[in-house]
């Protein structure tokens, strides 16, 4: 997760880098805990869907697949929800979103798995789960926000 | 024990990208969602690297739980890739929303290859 650009805006140009560099890293052991704990949980989640429904050599990776879309849905209502209706701990949005959804999902298992793929002589299925992947990821995070704007939206005219 | 390594990883892995993301985006001036891009091709080489290893028989099933499942699964990220593409595309940014997929995916699989290479090298 990233932090608001606008932050250094309003500063004067004497009090920004070089002399202010290490105020990046201050302070952060709270919300460094928190993520780490988050991330713990999201691996866990992870490594448990797979022991659940394990992928077969050279089969579509149907269990990484569904983590990520689901992963991707779960911070499009979590962003909205945290960023337009709760004022929420300033750590909740380290834990969950950068922690936790960002430990369960994972874009190194999904590159690895498509040169797999294409390694054993597969590589029409990984171009298919490569292309299905990122479609349904985007979808997935698009049609959350949507959503959960729209029954704001229809919330706060009622 | 095998839940332990994943836990040890990603409690590693998760903070690393937290760190990573702070420390690229303070020195970038810029919409382009460098943080994430670099932990993903970063994660995406070290697994890259671990998978060859483990197919030339160096690396054990402990060590990919702890540096694959744990550690770099944890520090890569598909849900903050897609918010922040998602993000640049209604803040008007669609170019940079598309070279952010196309980059990350062409980096990413480019080192995953890169390492399985490499590993194959050094271990076969």
């Amino acid at each position: 997760m990233t932090t608001p650009h606008s932050d250094t805006v309003d500063e004067p140009a004497e009090l920004r880098a070089p002399a202010r560099r290490p105020s990046v890293w201050r302070g952060q052991g709270p919300a460094v805990v928190a993520v780490s704990v988050g991330g713990a949980i999201g691996a866990s989640a992870r490594y448990g869907a797979s022991l659940l429904w394990p992928t077969h050599t050279g089969g579509f990776p149907w269990t990484t697949f569904w983590v990520n879309v689901v992963g991707c849905f779960v911070i499009g209502v979590f962003m909205v929800v945290i960023t337009e209706v709760w004022a929420a701990h300033r750590l909740v949005r380290p834990f969950f979103g950068t922690g936790v959804l960002g430990g369960f999902t994972t874009f190194s298992t999904y590159a690895v798995d498509i040169q797999r793929l294409v390694d054993t002589g597969h590589p029409r299925t990984g171009l298919a789960y490569l292309a299905a992947t990122l479609v349904a990821a985007l979808a997935a995070v698009w049609l959350a926000v949507t959503a959960v704007r729209r029954v704001l939206a229809w919330r706060r005219r009622r | 024990m095998n839940w332990v390594l994943v836990i040890v990883g990603g409690m590693v892995g998760a903070p690393l990208r937290y760190l990573t993301d702070r420390a690229v985006q303070s020195r970038h001036d810029t919409v382009f969602p460098w943080g994430t891009f670099t932990v993903n091709v970063v994660g995406c080489l070290i697994l890259g690297t671990l998978t060859g290893a483990a197919v030339a028989g160096a690396a054990s099933s402990h060590l990919q739980l702890l540096l694959g499942t744990g550690l770099c699964g944890a520090l890569t990220t598909y849900s903050t890739f897609s918010f922040e593409t998602l993000r640049l595309t209604e803040d008007g940014a669609r170019l940079y929303a598309a070279a952010n997929v196309i980059a990350s995916v062409v980096a990413g699989l480019g080192a995953a290859f890169a390492g399985v290479s490499v590993a194959e090298a050094l271990w076969a």
